[in-house]
């Protein structure tokens, strides 16, 4: 009882063991050279992008104006009461991220998270200036800092910090015209939000991507605890055939004389590992499901002359059907099963219904508040008025006529405040505020009545396109 | 293996000596972030209340080295958003008033501020949405006492209704019948203008009415009652009536006369406030 006894209480922090990948060469790794050239091409030349708009609206393709409350997406604006639609983008992006979770497990956290990616970039600088892992692991052991080391150790932190101010920096320039935000932050005359997000953006970007790296999936990412949630036993998922590779080389059952398996142990897969762990021990939290460790191995299996796949993409199913003996299920099948059909439906149904929305959106809307503070007003001759306040949305960059009707009663007549006729027009981009009177004359149906249903409409005088809103005549009530 | 004697576990801490039934109170010490965020805690306190005001006096607090103040911060809020329309009120106040409504900028100021002023210094009397109440007319008809042109409002609102404090008071009174006519006149022209207005009263009272509104009430109201705004005479022959329009509160009006007054704004309000407050009613819906 007494040796069970620990010496000192465990402490409940633990320091981060460095890791120093080796470079790899493969089909994965040039799947993932490639995911990041395009996931950071994109990211830092979209704000770049022009799209003509007309003189009154700005000519970047994609811009969060928030100044303007607006959101500029290519052909698409987007205004704050039609919000849903980056509602609805949020949840297709949450079900795609479930649909690909069920059916090719973390892939999002492998190849293409900003953490991943940009882990990866500062990995691959790192490499370029200090060296592959043995370069590095002797640097971080050296513990003297003479100054080849704090060379060294400054021209990779300068380049970090370089590519952190360049992602701040891009980011910001999705919220602004970017040419001109760019000479401004350089000449000092951008806003300080500007300044401050590149800052933090730089600062994040520096840590998360320089130094925390996996312990930011480990530890601060949520998602990696939600995803086994979506997996199960046929999601394909980076497996170890220990059917085949065991027992290693140097284990003990080896050296007990039974046949070795397929690994030589040659700690390859180990050694190229971003998160620093041993894919042969199953299944963990820490795996991103990045695949070096597949093409580690498989190189090394090529030179032993032994088949490839000892590490592989595989379902949990057919580790246990390869080890009766039997061939695992395609991977079509894999993929295909209910629950991936059920998250690909519902993503097509919110897609579907956006697309909906965006085709059946106009460009010309309004709003009606009836005034109620009074309900109605009694003029000289008796005529019975209603107040209602207007807003008529112009979402063309070009000012418009717009022409205002009422339906519903032929005794109801409209007029505009400070306007002689019936249409007004409306700058480009932009909400109208306008009071409309509708009036009935004395002891008229709707002047009596307690309430009369009207329709009133908007229409576009040049083009024809026409909304409306229902709302209420109040009468006298006898 | 020979069991030694342990001293102290490190999962067998410290007791405080309290003991009731066997339970037994730990003397765990503070965890050392804890204790150190109390620290710091107690030394901002201290801090703070030299910086800012805090503690409490016989009729003030301590005012604290930073000199912040909630009123000060109000009154230099109020300064600044003064300041930042102090031109346009400079034009508001100076430009003829028949423009205002044809500068869609100063308009819609104006529009604004004398909505807020409105609010503040005529709602109690004429409501919040401006429709009045009795005795106090509703300024979103097209009704006027004493005309609705935006020149009009604005000596209104300026001077005032029948008040003391201007010299310039819009100024008028209607004498009490009730100590000229005798009770059948009365009754017989009260008819008589109830029916002006389109309400068919007895023929008969009718007749003998305009007789006595001949003889009376038309030097101000007009020969057909249709009132005179340069007295402040009420239209008697449309749909609106300030006081009320059934028999016994005309017949009290006849009788005891009406005299409402309205304060001179100039007193209180600057220029640019009454002209803003004059182009807010007169955009309500019945200005003329």
């Amino acid at each position: 009882m007494a040796d069970s006894q620990p010496d000192a209480p465990k402490s409940l922090y633990a320091a981060r063991e460095p890791i120093f990948p080796k470079k790899v060469y493969g089909p994965f790794r040039n799947l993932k050279w490639v995911i990041m050239a395009v996931t950071l091409g994109i990211y830092y030349l979209t704000p770049w992008i022009r799209w003509d708009r007309g003189p009154n609206l700005p000519d970047q393709a994609v811009l969060v104006d928030l100044a303007n409350r607006r959101f500029f997406f290519f052909w698409i604006e987007i205004w704050p009461h039609e919000f849903y639609f980056v509602a609805g983008l949020l949840v297709m992006a949450g079900l795609g991220l479930f649909l690909f979770t069920s059916a090719l497990g973390r892939v999002w956290c492998g190849y293409a998270c900003p953490q991943t990616v940009w882990t990866d970039l500062f990995i691959l600088v790192e490499r370029w200036i200090e060296g592959d892992r043995n370069a590095r692991l002797r640097l971080h052991r050296q513990k003297k800092w003479d100054f080849r080391k704090f060379r060294l150790r400054m021209i990779k932190w300068i380049t970090w910090l370089l590519i952190a101010m360049a992602t701040g920096g891009a980011w910001v320039f999705y919220f602004a015209d970017a040419p001109t935000l760019l000479v401004d932050l350089f000449t000092l005359n951008a806003h300080m939000v500007a300044y401050s997000t590149v800052a933090i953006l730089t600062g994040t970007t520096f840590l998360f991507g320089g130094f925390a790296r996996e312990q930011i999936c480990i530890y601060a990412c949520p998602w990696p605890r939600i995803q086994a949630a979506m997996m199960d036993e046929d999601t394909l998922v980076v497996g170890y055939r220990e059917w085949r590779g065991e027992p290693r080389k140097h284990s003990e059952a080896t050296k007990a004389g039974e046949p070795q398996g397929d690994c030589i142990d040659c700690m390859a897969c180990v050694n190229v590992c971003p998160v620093g762990i041993d894919i042969r021990d199953g299944q963990q939290l820490e795996c991103i499901t990045c695949a070096l460790c597949i093409d580690a191995c498989d190189d090394i299996m090529a030179k032993i002359g032994k088949p490839r796949g000892l590490i592989d993409y595989m379902a949990l199913t057919d580790e246990v059907s390869e080890r009766a003996g039997k061939d695992p299920k395609p991977i079509l099948k894999h993929i295909l099963r209910p629950r991936t059909i059920m998250y690909t439906a519902l993503w097509s149904l919110v897609g579907f219904g956006l697309l909906f929305a965006l085709f059946i959106r106009a460009d010309i809307e309004m709003t009606v508040a009836p005034v109620r503070n009074p309900t109605y007003v009694t003029l000289a001759d008796g005529t019975i008025r209603n107040t209602y306040e207007v807003r008529l949305l112009n979402k063309h960059g070009e000012e418009r006529p717009f022409h205002i009707t009422v339906a519903g009663d032929l005794t109801i007549r409209l007029e505009l405040e400070g306007v002689p006729y019936s249409t007004v027009i409306v700058p480009a981009d932009t909400t109208f505020n306008q009071r409309v009177y509708l009036q009935a004359p004395a002891n008229s149906a709707p002047a009596l009545a307690e309430s009369t249903d009207v329709r009133l409409w908007v229409e576009d005088t040049t083009n024809g396109e026409r909304a409306y809103k229902d709302t209420v005549f109040n009468g006298r009530g006898n | 293996m020979a069991k030694q004697p342990k001293k102290q576990l490190p999962d067998d801490p410290d007791t405080t000596g309290h003991e009731w039934d066997g339970i037994q109170e730990f003397n765990n010490p503070l965890p050392r972030w804890w204790l150190w965020t109390l620290y710091a805690t107690i030394v901002w306190a201290v801090i703070y209340s030299i910086a800012y005001p805090a503690w409490p006096g016989i009729s003030s607090a301590t005012a604290g080295v930073m000199g912040w103040s909630t009123r000060a911060n109000v009154a230099n809020d109020i300064a600044a958003a003064e300041a930042a329309n102090a031109d346009i009120n400079a034009r508001l106040a100076e430009v003829e008033l028949t423009e205002i409504s044809a500068d869609p900028e100063l308009s819609g100021y104006a529009t604004s501020a004398g909505a807020a002023v409105f609010k503040t210094w005529c709602a109690q009397c004429h409501g919040s949405g401006a429709a009045g109440a009795k005795g106090y007319p509703n300024l979103l008809d097209n009704d006027w006492l004493w005309g609705g042109d935006i020149e009009a409002i604005h000596a209104t609102v300026k001077h005032g209704i029948r008040n003391e404090e201007d010299g310039d008071a819009r100024y008028s009174e209607m004498p009490a019948f009730g100590e000229m006519l005798e009770k059948e006149e009365l009754s017989a022209v009260t008819n008589y203008v109830i029916s002006l207005s389109g309400t068919p009263q007895d023929p008969a009272q009718v007749e003998a009415g305009q007789t006595v509104f001949m003889d009376n009430c038309a030097s101000c109201h007009g020969d057909e009652g249709l009132g005179d705004r340069d007295q402040g005479a009420p239209n008697l022959a449309d749909a609106i009536w300030l006081y009320g329009g059934d028999y016994d509160t005309v017949l009290q009006t006849v009788t005891y006369s009406r005299y409402g007054v309205m304060p001179p704004w100039s007193t209180r309000l600057t220029e640019a406030e009454i002209r803003a407050v004059s182009s807010y009613v007169h955009q309500l819906g019945g200005g003329e």
